[in-house]
């Protein structure tokens, strides 16, 4: 039945199926009102389920379709499939917070669907124009997201400043956007390319140069890289906790593959100009990302820093510009994100009396109160400071051996100085857990699916050096797409 | 005479990003403004892209603007929704007002 299709279809499948289940359940939600709330979430789920189903994977080569706008091949299928991933996995948290909150909106996991097609659509993009409506379909539900619990103050804030920041940013992508439209003629990735390829004797144009510039700042602020970082800790803090671990995966690790698909792609020519900016970048943000986490008392603005220095580390690897640098970002934002969602269920337990707390001294003593969440969460806080034989090492050790190869010395040595200060205050958190007098215990009652989720990723973490080959192969063929060209 | 070419219309989208982004940045007073600010910015890169498109004889420039504008339409929808919601928990819009969490 599908090779009746059109070919063009049949590639995009995965993101028409999201599509028409996310319409679909909006108006089921729409006429069923609240009744149906715990059934759209859990559909949702379903749906993501069979996206992930359709991703095409092992290709051999890879297909543009729509003309040229779309492209699918191992990296994206890669990229996808974390996204996907990450998505399901941080529905499936927020059924548990929804239930426990008594806060149920069936808009949430709508926007989240929309807010995963985009994602999808910024990694297969292969034009200016694709690139640009996925990121904004992507941006505009995750405004809405972030201010989902309407009647607090703090998420509507967190809403609030997200749109004005990332409205910005889009702005700037999109200046960028028109001054390469203008200087090449083209918005097509692969016409840019053999454009830029042929001027390769003159250099590029000026314009061509300033229009990379705002196009990588604009980028550079979705996966809040230093200077473009500051919505980033009152985001985190101000969205409830589900929505919070959502926004520090699914989004980040789609607008690293859309940042390396652009630069390595159309842009691979001219790598000397953008590898000093990405090597800026990287260096500012892991030297802010472990410098500002060290005094802070919220564990989610904790987080915030923590994931502005692992989008450094992950930088680290783009900087090299090779081959082996791709494959360590890609299986650093793998590992990033199983460290990630674990965190973020950890800081879903945290809860007394039926509310939820955020402050770290609350963790106190919780070695006493609750032994297995706090082995998980030391668990999770060793592999983010990248201890051996944790997962979180490997994907440092992979960025920063493909630093080392390219020379890039400098950069190597102060990731290296940053993840030792980065470490200090992750192993702070256990510090406190173990070391500090217990104080009053956390709420027992965590959720079920929370507690497979936890288990599965602190299993993940904990036995990745085991058997790390499936991930290294994927990367190592997703990253061989790139430079094929 | 003077004739009007691309550098003109190129300079007057710089102007207008220009004053887009200084308005998001040095505007004290009030929210309407910063999203007012926005939709100039994004209207300038409609401008270059409109210029763009009639000097290099190519459609391409004016289909991405089609679609710029769509999207600047909605991302206005979902910013006043969110001022608006905003505005019933804090009972004001003024820009030194959203100040809960630092940064």
């Amino acid at each position: 039945m599908l090779s009746d299709l059109n070919p063009d279809l049949v590639l995009a499948l995965p993101e028409l199926f999201l599509v028409v289940a996310a319409m679909g359940l909006l108006m089921v939600g729409v006429f069923q009102k609240e009744a149906a709330t715990g059934g759209i979430l859990i559909t949702a789920v379903l749906a993501i389920a069979v996206a992930l189903l359709l991703v095409p994977t092992g290709l051999e080569e890879r297909a543009t379709a729509f003309g040229g706008l779309y492209v699918s091949d191992s990296f994206s299928a890669f990229m996808k499939l974390l996204v996907l991933l990450g998505t399901a996995l941080t529905l499936i948290m927020a059924h548990a917070y929804n239930e426990r909150e008594g806060f149920a909106r069936f808009e949430y996991p709508v926007l989240v669907l929309f807010a995963t097609v985009g994602m999808l659509m910024m990694l297969s993009a292969n034009d200016l124009l694709s690139l640009y409506m996925g990121l904004e379909l992507q941006s505009l539900s995750l405004y809405v997201v972030a201010a989902i619990r309407r009647d607090s103050l703090r998420s509507t804030e967190a809403g609030l400043k997200y749109i004005v920041l990332g409205a910005l940013a889009s702005g700037m992508l999109l200046y960028g956007a028109s001054m390469i439209y203008g200087f090449t003629g083209t918005t097509n990735f692969d016409s840019l390319a053999a454009h830029l390829i042929d001027a390769g004797e003159t250099g590029p144009s000026t314009g061509v140069v300033v229009g990379i510039v705002f196009l990588m700042a604009g980028l550079a602020f979705k996966i809040s890289a230093v200077p473009f970082h500051m919505w980033t800790p009152d985001v985190y803090e101000g969205a409830p906790t589900p929505v919070t671990a959502f926004f520090s995966v699914a989004p980040k690790i789609a607008a690293i593959g859309l940042l390396l698909r652009v630069l390595l792609g159309p842009f691979g020519e001219l790598v000397l100009q953008w590898q000093q900016i990405i090597i800026a970048v990287s260096i500012a943000s892991m030297v802010l990302g472990a410098l500002a986490a060290l005094n802070q008392t919220n564990i989610k603005r904790l987080m915030a820093y923590s994931s502005i220095g692992h989008v450094g580390y992950a930088l680290v690897g783009l900087a090299a510009g090779t081959e082996t640098g791709v494959r360590g970002v890609l299986i650093y934002m793998a590992i990033y994100l199983f460290m990630n969602v674990g965190t973020f269920c950890c800081i879903l337990a945290m809860r007394q009396k039926g509310r939820m707390t955020e402050e770290i001294s609350d963790l106190a003593g919780l070695a006493k109160t609750n032994p297995a969440l706090a082995l998980a969460f030391a668990i999770f806080m060793f592999s983010m400071a990248g201890i051996p034989p944790l997962a979180g090492f490997f994907g440092k050790l992979y960025v920063f051996l493909a630093a080392v190869e390219a020379e890039l010395y400098t950069l190597a040595i102060i990731g290296v100085l940053a993840s030792v200060v980065g470490a200090y205050y992750y192993l702070r958190i256990v510090r406190v857990m173990y070391f500090e007098e217990a104080m009053e215990g956390f709420d027992r009652s965590i959720g079920r699916e929370v507690v497979v989720i936890l288990g599965g990723t602190a299993a993940v973490v904990l036995l990745f050096f085991a058997y790390p080959a499936p991930l290294l192969n994927g990367a190592a063929v997703a990253a061989a797409v790139l430079f094929a060209g | 005479m003077l004739t009007i070419g691309l550098a003109h219309y190129l300079t007057v989208g710089a102007i207008l990003f220009t004053l887009g982004v200084l308005g998001i940045f040095l505007n004290r007073k009030n929210v309407i403004i910063i999203l007012m600010s926005i939709e100039l910015m994004l209207l300038a890169v409609n401008i270059n892209l409109v210029a763009f498109s009639v000097h290099l004889q190519d459609m391409v420039g004016q289909i991405f603007t089609m679609f710029v504008l769509t999207v600047a339409a909605a991302e206005a929808a979902v910013g006043l929704a969110i001022v608006v919601v905003y505005f019933r928990n804090r009972g004001s819009i003024a820009v030194e007002d959203v100040n809960l969490m630092k940064g």
